[in-house]
């Protein structure tokens, strides 16, 4: 690409004191904490702006209700509306899981099961939440549809115990989804 | 030396240090980041408080932040201070205190009020009434280069090294233009002693706002025929005003003249290697110093203590001389609002304007406001001096030789930039 050759702009005289130039400055900010005062700050609405200012409070005001469907919050195992728990460890996501977040103890599901055929649930399935990472690759690898991230994103815990979510939480955080491929059905 | 005096100073110095800069110092980094905040769109400190939720209640006590400073203090006393290997350690420890004391030290000579009088005492609200009020300031405030220095050399590492040179390179800059600017004043005054400075602008008007005089206020017939001195030294003690208040600007290191501190530039500056308490003094002297400049620009440019407008002498009493005991305690809150006003002032400049670049701070300081300070002291001296040597002679001599100046000034300017092909502004 060419050489553009940038000049400084020529000031005239009383540019050259450079104080009319900082008392402009010092209206525009004089402005901007009027504005600011008010609750009129540029942005202030399709931010939801406590009142002061562009900011959100946060405990008391919340963005839940515009976070995009695609938002990756907190990761869940799933149960179809047949009521199939859908997991089948096959240790795909545990496999792609950056921070190895992801612990599977596979297991096999008794003869006597109507799903017998589908053959393997997990026996343990803890995910650590201090390691997850949120990225999502669990959700985009899994071949059964059985885990996705939510749009929960305020997990907490006051010790490392209690941040490691188990099978039992899992199923529980996940709850029934429904619309998904159920490929284990009987064909018609 | 007798024990009321003594016990009287000493009360007055526990009482102005501990209760009303200490508490301004703690609230001004509140104001700082509040009035940031509010400058940028953002909402600045506003929750800490008493966290009732913890305790099952609806909504915690927030105080809407106004215990921030408090939490920032306890911060500071749990953190831990640590002393890294590598630094020179008399040094390293002695420069705190070198940056802190001259600051809390000047507030010895600046007015607070007019006199309260308490159990039958009359008692002045300055702790030193001496006579050489600001040159006493500019002399102590001159040792807190000492502080910043030994901190960049002695942290024994190349960022702060060069803050503390750059640090101290401007401050002695900025002293030349502190201490010319203020000839004017004295000029105009004839003594340096705060207090009588401030009486003297209570009666005859603020340097910077003569809307009274002896005669009257703005809305009285003798007002006007006796104020054409006071609205010509408009133009040298306006010329004054911007200069001082630009040096103590640079004097306190404070934006836009911040380079050596910034983080953009130095990491911390002279600071860098210094962490809770001892940072925490070098804090606390920056801004102290900035009260101290606040306070003693609103003394000389805008009557300090004065209520204005000719409303003192409401508070003299009857038989005239004397103020009335309570008179102090209303001068001391009109002190407070007009050293509030100009320290977010302070503030306000310092999110606005850009800081410069190091060689543009010298030439403002060393071209720029030194020849501006000069030339000012002569045309003060000839508008002061006007009245009494008669119209002919100050049309003769006076503008003639201002002429000269102005022209020796200009041409001082023009010579310092020295020969270069590329002119930079």
């Amino acid at each position: 690409m060419a050489i553009v050759k940038v000049k400084r702009p020529k000031l005239r005289w009383y540019e050259h004191l450079y104080l009319p130039a900082i008392f402009k400055g010092l209206g525009i900010t004089l402005k901007h904490a009027i504005k600011t005062l008010r609750g009129k700050a540029p942005g202030a609405e399709n931010m939801a702006s406590s009142g002061l200012g562009v900011t959100m409070q946060y405990p008391e005001q919340k963005w839940d209700n515009q976070l995009p469907e695609y938002y990756r919050g907190v990761p869940a195992l799933v149960t179809d509306e047949q009521g199939r728990e859908r997991c089948v460890s096959c240790q795909l996501c545990e496999f792609i899981c950056p921070p190895r977040a992801i612990t599977i103890l596979p297991g096999e599901l008794q003869s006597d099961d109507p799903w017998a055929k589908v053959e393997k649930a997990p026996r343990e399935f803890d995910i650590d939440m201090i390691r997850c990472i949120y990225c999502g690759m669990c959700e985009e690898v899994c071949p059964e549809q059985a885990i996705f991230l939510r749009q929960d994103y305020a997990m907490t815990g006051s010790s490392r115990e209690e941040m490691v979510n188990d099978k039992g939480r899992l199923y529980e955080i996940g709850g029934v989804r429904e619309g998904l491929v159920n490929k284990w059905n009987e064909l018609k | 030396m007798d024990a009321v005096f003594l016990i009287v100073s000493a009360l007055k110095i526990f009482g102005f240090t501990f209760l009303v800069i200490l508490p301004l110092v703690a609230y001004s980094t509140y104001a700082e980041r509040r009035v940031c905040a509010i400058i940028q769109d953002r909402v600045g400190p506003n929750r800490v408080g008493i966290p009732a939720t913890l305790f099952g209640f609806k909504k915690d006590l927030t105080f809407f932040g106004l215990i921030q400073p408090l939490a920032d203090g306890l911060k500071g006393l749990f953190k831990e201070d640590l002393t890294p290997a590598h630094v020179r350690k008399a040094f390293y420890w002695m420069a705190p205190a070198f940056t802190a004391a001259p600051a809390f030290v000047t507030l010895c000579v600046i007015p607070f009020g007019s006199a309260v009088t308490l159990f039958g005492h009359e008692i002045q609200m300055v702790i030193a009434d001496i006579g050489v009020g600001p040159l006493f300031i500019f002399a102590i405030a001159s040792l807190s280069v000492y502080g910043i220095t030994l901190a960049g050399w002695a942290s024994n590492s190349k960022y702060p090294f060069f803050g503390g040179v750059r640090s101290c390179a401007q401050m002695i800059s900025y002293e030349i233009s502190l201490g010319l600017s203020l000839i004017p004043i004295l000029l105009f005054f004839g003594k340096l002693n705060l207090t009588d400075i401030v009486t003297h602008q209570a009666t005859n008007g603020w340097l910077l706002l003569p809307l009274w005089n002896e005669n009257g206020t703005v809305i009285h017939e003798g007002y006007w025929q006796s104020s054409a001195q006071q609205w010509l030294l408009l133009l040298p003690m306006g010329i004054s005003f911007f200069v001082f208040t630009t040096s103590i600007f640079a004097e306190t290191n404070r934006m836009p003249f911040d380079l050596p501190e910034c983080e953009t530039e130095l990491v911390g500056g002279y600071h860098t290697e210094y962490s809770s308490m001892k940072f925490a003094l070098f804090f606390m002297g920056e801004y102290a110093a900035m009260i101290v400049g606040s306070a003693l620009i609103v003394t000389i440019f805008f009557g300090g203590w004065s209520l204005g407008f000719g409303l003192d002498t409401a508070l003299l009493q009857t038989n005239g001389g004397d103020w009335k005991w309570y008179a102090g305690f209303i001068h001391l809150g009109a002190f407070l609002v007009k050293t509030i006003a100009f320290i977010l002032f302070f503030i306000w400049v310092r999110w606005t304007v850009p800081r410069f670049r190091y060689d543009q701070l010298m030439k403002l300081g060393w071209v720029v406001f030194f020849e501006l300070a000069l030339f000012n002291i002569f045309l003060a001296a000839l508008i002061i001096a006007a009245p009494h040597i008669g119209l002919l002679k100050t049309m003769l001599f006076g503008f003639p030789s201002l002429i000269v100046i102005a022209a020796l000034m200009f041409f001082i300017t023009k010579a310092a930039e020295g020969k270069r092909n590329v002119k930079i502004t």
